[in-house]
This record gives structure tokens, sequence and C-alpha cells, in this order.
């Protein structure tokens, strides 16, 4: 492949660069122009409410998050939110893939339905889920465990977060089926029925052939949603305002609160800073992962 | 290990259950949707009543719905458009005509996706301010477009890299011009691709929440921004909830069902061919 494009490159070369500009300045401005704001934002007394009262801050902004509380549960759960409903998706996600990989009646119909949720509104889904699932008093999950008698339970008022975690989990196990199992169909089936001939179990077949074979594409389907994770917004918004108190308030909800509801331009540029450095922490990993998936290029 | 009948049966029976449970809050939807408000919330839960289309025409008689819908079309085939024709040119270059900058370029380009939306709030905020496009369809438009713009590149990209080379270069040898040997030999080629392409672009401009939750209010405020308005808790309408929400959510439902293989692609980053 190289070999046959080297001449065309030294032919075309700096032909190319008029096709990327477009792409290229349009990524850059959209990159450069807001984080370049943000950071400076952040060092500013700025309050959309007392627009005269704008002054150089320092790091007085930072310094109060630091010291505040409100930064350090976002945080927390922030982290616990990604890395619970990566555990969850990725399980049932491979689970479910392997279980759709199998030949049986309806398997195509099966695939449709799971993954629908993927595509949902995430404003639609966690309405659905907030209304007619978990309503204490006239949701299903009230009836069901009201009619085996054990009461019922109010999931956004005593548990925000975990309902959230439900939710979130729900519309992207999906996703993971929708990645793997492809990634798992094209498993060559010689090296399957080796292994069966081999004398290899159900589990054994998973472990050594099927779930090495599926590290690269999971890897991938955990940095996609890391990213979406980390500024989970719709599904707060509409479910628990981040309530009750601080308990289900993420980075992303934070700093939106402290924007559009406080105005307070400099405290929610530094919450954006710190969700950019925990974003860019994560990027660095994926991009490693994404990287050797383009190996075949010079 | 021969699957024998039995085997099978309950793989479906397990198969089969674990669909069902998956797809239920969708179809519970769909049916509460057809109930009336009274039914909606009735306890136990009604599984059989007689369907009614009042919903559906409550939401639609509402002027405003309708302004909703069409936000969500214009602003996701408007950003799709814009994103396919900055992506386009760009994916050719690099396909065909790779240096040893190509890999860093489509690297940073994914990276600018990891900017978190909520990092730049506040500027995009006060720049849409300044500049008149709060609640303008074309300021939905701009973001929108620049988000999905790498994922479009990469997808086009990797289809791209499928048309052999050699095809274009006898269209070059018998004179095509750059611009010519783009519109009349590779798109013709690769016109699947490409609508792929655009099908997740649409599709993740369709649901997208958070800049049309935090840059809109009424006049371009999309199909995600007025769903969200009926988590306000004055009251309880179910079923038109349902109704509207079944409206919002079926035709990418619909599109992604059918090109559920050809989205894997764009979505895998080259993990999955």
């Amino acid at each position: 492949m190289s070999t046959a494009a080297a001449p065309l490159v030294r032919r075309h070369g700096p032909r190319t660069k008029p096709l990327l500009a477009p792409a290229v300045s349009a990524l850059l401005v959209w990159m450069v122009v807001p984080l370049a704001m943000t950071l400076w934002f952040s060092l500013q007394h700025y309050n959309l409410l007392s627009p005269g009262k704008r002054a150089f801050a320092g790091f007085y902004n930072y310094r109060y998050l630091l010291t505040g509380r409100a930064l350090w549960v976002a945080m927390g759960n922030t982290l616990l939110l990604v890395g619970l409903v990566l555990a969850i998706t990725l399980a049932l996600g491979t689970l479910l893939a392997s279980l759709l990989d199998r030949e049986f009646p309806g398997r195509n119909i099966c695939r449709l339905l799971v993954i629908a949720p993927f595509f949902m509104m995430p404003t639609v889904s966690a309405l659905i889920w907030k209304n007619m699932l978990m309503n204490p008093v006239f949701g299903m999950f009230a009836w069901i465990t009201r009619s085996l008698g054990l009461g019922t339970v109010d999931f956004f008022g005593s548990m925000p977060l975990a309902a959230i975690v439900v939710i979130v989990a729900w519309e992207w196990t999906p996703f993971a089926v929708l990645i793997l199992l492809p990634a798992l169909q094209s498993l060559n089936p010689e090296l399957r029925e080796a292994a069966r001939l081999d004398g290899a179990g159900p589990v054994a077949l998973f472990r050594h052939i099927e779930l090495p074979h599926l590290l690269r594409p999971m890897a991938v389907v955990a940095m996609i949603e890391t990213i979406f994770f980390l500024s989970l917004f719709a599904e707060i918004y509409v479910t628990t305002g981040g309530g009750p108190g601080l308990a289900s308030t993420n980075l992303a909800y934070l700093i939106f609160r402290d924007a559009l509801f406080d105005w307070d331009v400099g405290g929610a540029s530094a919450g954006g800073v710190f969700a950019i450095v925990l974003a860019n922490i994560v990027a660095l990993f994926l991009m490693r992962i994404v990287g050797r998936n383009l190996e075949d290029l010079p | 290990m021969r699957t024998t009948r039995w085997s099978r049966l309950a793989l479906a029976a397990v198969g089969w259950a674990a669909a069902l449970i998956i797809f239920f809050p969708i179809l519970w939807m769909f049916l509460t949707s057809f109930k009336t408000e009274i039914t909606a919330v009735a306890t136990p839960p009604a599984v059989l009543f007689r369907p009614t289309l009042e919903n559906y025409a409550a939401v639609l008689r509402r002027a405003d719905y309708v302004q909703f819908a069409l936000n969500s079309v214009v602003v996701s085939l408007g950003a799709t458009l814009l994103a396919l024709a900055l992506a386009i040119p760009a994916a050719y270059a690099m396909a065909f005509f790779p240096t040893r900058r190509t890999k860093d370029i489509l690297l940073w380009m994914l990276s600018t996706r990891m900017l978190p939306a909520v990092g730049v709030l506040v500027p995009i905020y006060l720049l849409w301010r300044t500049f008149g496009l709060l609640d303008t369809r074309i300021g939905l438009v701009l973001i929108d477009s620049v988000s999905v713009l790498p994922i479009v590149v990469w997808m086009l990209f990797s289809y791209f890299r499928e048309v052999p080379p050699q095809i274009l270069e006898a269209s070059r040898m018998d004179g095509a011009s750059q611009r010519e040997e783009l519109l009349f030999v590779l798109l013709p080629l690769s016109t699947p691709g490409i609508a792929a392409t655009a099908l997740l672009s649409i599709i993740l401009c369709w649901n997208e929440a958070f800049w049309s939750l935090n840059l809109t209010t009424v006049k371009a405020a999309t199909l995600t921004a007025f769903t969200a308005s009926f988590a306000d808790p004055e009251g309880l309408f179910w079923a038109k909830l349902s109704a509207a929400s079944t409206l919002a959510i079926a035709p990418v439902l619909i599109f992604g069902w059918v090109s559920q293989r050809q989205l894997v692609r764009g979505l895998s980053f080259g993990a999955v061919k």
C-alpha cells in the first residue's frame, strides 16, 4: 500500500493542504478560542449579574473551588458514575454480545431490540425511567415491589446516583453490544472449531479465544463511553437536578449550575478547567489505543 | 458440542427474555402513548386498554411541537451537510495522499472531540450571546457540526480507503482535475459510505442535548429540549409525554436499525472492520 502510494505523495503532496484547511481550521478555532477564553475567565472575578465588578483574580477561583466541598463531591460523583456505568455496560454488553452471537430463532429481531435504547434521546430515556418506571407512587417498579409486599422506594430521593447509573447503563449497554457483537462475529470460525476439537468448553472458549479477541474493541468502547460519561448532563438535568443537595451533582452539572444559575463566569470557568484536565488524562489513553488502528499509514 | 434442540430452545428463551427486558421501557412508552392520562397512571399498570390517538392529536395540535420538530430536522440536516462539506475534502486528501503527518492530524481531530462540552460552556455561551447566535438554528448548526466533524472525517476516511486508488489514478490519466476526480469519481463510488456517515451524524445531532438545552430557549429549541420540558413536575402527563417521545425518537430509531452495521465502523474507530 505505502509503496504504491509513494509516488502519489510526491506528485500531489502540496495540493492536499487546501483540501485539509477548512476542516483543520474549523476544529482549530473550535478548540483554541473557547479554551483560551476558559483559561482567561478562570483567572477573573466575573459575574454576569454584576458586570461592573470585573477584575483580575489570580488563582482565587481555583482556591475557592479547591477549598470548598462542592468540587470534591462533584468530582467523586463523576468518577463514581463513570466507573460504575463502565463496569456494568462492559460486563452486560459482553454477555449479551456473546449470547446474540449464538444461533437461535429470532436472533436478528432480538439484536434490534437490544440495541434500540442507544438511539433514544437522553432526555426521553431519563424521563421514561423517572416517571413510568421509577415513580414511587405510579411507577412500574413501585407496583412490582408493592405486589411483593416490599413497600416502595423513592429512587431519586434515597439513591439518586444509583438511579442515574441504572438509566445511563441502560442507554449505553446497547452501544457495547453494537460494537462487540460484530467484533465477535469477525472471529475466525476455524479458530473456534479448532479449540472445540481440542476439548474446550464454552467457558474456556470464551476465556481463551473470544475475550482476547474482544480486548481492543472493548477498550474503544470504554474510552468512547468515558468521554460521554465525563460530561453526562441531560440525564441529571431532567431527573434530579443534581440533588438532593449535591448527591447527584457531577462536574458537568456543577459547572452548568455555576454558569447559568449563578452566572459566575469565573468560578464556572475554573471548574471547566478541571473538567478539561480530567478529560485529557482519559484522552491520552484513548489516543494510544486508537493510534494502533492506524498502523498501516506511513 | 452439537447444539441439540433443547439447548437451542433454552438459548432462544434466554435471548428473547434479555431482549424483551431491555426493550421493555421503550415498549411501555409506546403502549402508554395510546392510553388516556388516567389509564397511564393506573395501578396495577394497564396492559389491556382501549387505544386512543388523542395524545398524538394533542401533541400535534400544539403549534410549537411542529416548530420543535422542524428545528430538529433543520439543525441535524444542516449540521450534517456542513460537516460533510468540510470533511469530504479532508478525508479524500488523507485517504489518497497520506503523508507522514496524516496519522497525527487524524488523532488530533479526534482529540478535539474529547474536549468536554461543559469545559467550554461559558465562553461559547458568551460568544454566542455577543454574536446574537443564542437561540438560533445557525448557532446550533455551527456547534453541532464541529462536534460531529471528527467522527465524520474518521468514518469517511475509513470508507475512502477501501476505494482502489487505481480507479482515481485512471481518471487522472484521462485528464480529470482534482475537483472532477473527487466529485465525479470518488463520490459516486462511495455513496453507501457517505450515506452511512451522514446517518450517524444525523443521529448524533438529533439526540444532542447539552447544547440545545443550554443555548436555546424557545425559537430554536429542538425536540430534546421540548421533551425535557416534561420534566417539570406540574402534573402527570405521561400519555402525552409518551406520544411526544415516540414521535421524537421514531425516525432516529428506524435510521439506527436500518444502518446498524455501517454505524459500527464509525463508532469503533477502526477496532471493528
